[in-house]
């Protein structure tokens, strides 16, 4: 597996798009840091932009790549190598160039501005974490949508909708049964539902290490008293990790049936 | 060496492969024939384990080949379309191709066949399809293998290269190994093939030499010979 790792990753890594995507985030940092000042706010806002944008760059990167090299991995099926390290490989790849991306691109300015010398390094590590993790799921779904859809428009369709349903949809969907069920006790209703939703539980996990959580009301207490523990950081990482292994097990099942 | 046994395969409603038998021994080449859709790649495919039949079981070298992986270091393909990844140079996939098999291979003198020298360097992306099929051949014969199969070997070759091509399938044969191949151009077959098998509505139609076809089809002409055996589907 780790040859076919190595060479995905390359692969990707001389591609236009990934110095594209790294050099975004070393911009985004830059004029974060100079222009803000303030690390909290800084890593704040940061939040906000890797909690929509790696989702979606891991779904559009994990279809395309996929598609784009169909018949290359058609070569590879033919040689004395089994199916799902493959596969494997390539998601590993994938998810590890994007990942890189992402801490290289935020990480130098950060270090640059002085993150060890300050307080949020902590917060700041949680990020990239997070985000690391949101890279390496939302590849593995990408990759399950795109195994099961042999039609390329599809596919890519199928992938952007999920992105949408998860960044957008499901919150809409959320706050509108927040609102209609107002009458009752909603706090385990709404620990659960974020639970389900990686971006959400990202979003979650974060906010609440950072001091603006007393903004959040009763709700937020309530979330404060599970997430803020131990505890509750350590489920949170195994469900976003079940969010990897999981759509890494279906993966696995599909391509033993599958035709190319 | 090669016996497929009842090969059922489905794609979705449409039938390709329908209780097919087929048993090739070793030495020679043989050139699978049929129309369009008749199922030649996926036959192909199903003893490459790149397609999954319903039902059947497929031996190569007494031993059934479904669900393993390992006994593909034993056959050479060369698959119908060359698409490589654009960002890698050619002797970067050549490397990357010897790296994935645990064999000797003879990459160098392939090269130097097919003038391809002045494109080591160059980006696959960059390359026009004459030459990409070029590098797909070097890839195919580098390795030292009982079985070869090639799937549409003459695509975009120019004539220089398609005698080459031939000198290298004559090459192996002599060295007793058995070549597959699929293909359009009858010339081609009429000139290479010891054996043809020719396949209809996902069974064995005709399997035999190409002097035992001539008769049966009373045609002196193998072009027209085969075209005989496609229109009495038609009919």
């Amino acid at each position: 597996m780790l040859k076919i790792l190595k060479y995905s990753f390359f692969d990707l890594m001389r591609s236009r798009w990934s110095y594209v995507y790294f050099i975004f985030y070393l911009a985004l940092g830059f004029v974060l840091l100079f222009l803000n000042n303030d690390l909290n706010k800084a890593v704040i806002t940061l939040m906000n932009i890797i909690i929509v944008l790696t989702p979606l760059i891991g779904t559009i990167f994990g279809v395309m790549y996929y598609y784009n090299s169909k018949e290359f991995t058609e070569l590879l099926l033919a040689q004395p190598i089994k199916r799902n390290t493959i596969f494997m490989g390539q998601y590993v790849g994938i998810a590890l160039s994007l990942t890189l991306s992402l801490v290289l691109g935020l990480g130098i300015p950060f270090v640059l501005y002085g993150l060890f010398r300050s307080t949020a390094i902590f917060d700041f590590s949680l990020l990239l974490v997070v985000g690391s993790f949101l890279n390496f799921i939302f590849v593995a779904l990408s990759y399950n949508i795109a195994l099961s859809t042999d039609n390329k428009i599809k596919g890519f369709g199928y992938a952007i909708l999920m992105w949408l349903f998860l960044a957008v949809i499901y919150d809409g969907i959320f706050l509108i049964s927040l609102l209609l069920f107002n009458d009752y006790p909603l706090d385990k209703f709404s620990l659960i539902a974020t639970m389900l939703n990686p971006i959400d539980l990202s979003r979650i996990l974060i906010l609440l290490k950072l001091d603006i959580s007393a903004l959040l009301g009763y709700t937020g207490a309530v979330f404060r008293s599970f997430f803020g523990t131990s505890l509750g950081m350590v489920v949170s990482l195994l469900l976003l990790s079940l969010w990897v292994i999981l759509p890494v097990f279906r993966m696995n099942r599909k391509l033993r049936k599958k035709d190319f | 060496m090669i016996e497929f046994k009842n090969i059922h395969k489905k794609f979705g409603k449409l039938v390709v492969l329908d209780g097919l038998n087929l048993s090739i021994k070793k030495g020679g080449i043989f050139a699978i024939l049929g129309p369009n859709g008749s199922g030649k790649t996926t036959l192909i495919k199903s003893l490459l384990g790149m397609v999954i039949p319903n039902k059947g079981d497929i031996l190569f070298q007494d031993k059934s080949v479904l669900k393993k992986w390992d006994y593909r270091n034993q056959l050479n393909y060369l698959p119908q379309i060359a698409n490589f990844p654009p960002n890698l140079s050619v002797i970067e996939l050549i490397k990357m191709v010897k790296n994935l098999r645990p064999k000797e291979s003879n990459e160098q003198d392939l090269i130097t066949l097919f003038g391809l020298e002045p494109f080591l360097q160059k980006k696959l992306g960059t390359l026009s399809g004459g030459t990409k099929q070029k590098v797909n051949l070097v890839l195919t014969f580098m390795f030292d293998s009982e079985l070869i199969i090639l799937d549409e070997p003459t695509t975009g070759l120019d004539p220089i290269a398609l005698i080459h091509l031939k000198e290298l399938i004559k090459k192996e044969k002599e060295k007793g190994k058995t070549i597959l191949i699929t293909t359009h151009i009858m010339s081609f077959v009429d000139e290479m093939a010891d054996e043809i098998v020719f396949l209809l509505d996902g069974k064995i139609y005709f399997k035999g030499s190409i002097d035992a076809l001539k008769k049966q089809t009373n045609n002196d002409n193998l072009e027209h010979a085969i075209a005989n055996l496609i229109s009495k589907q038609y009919a």
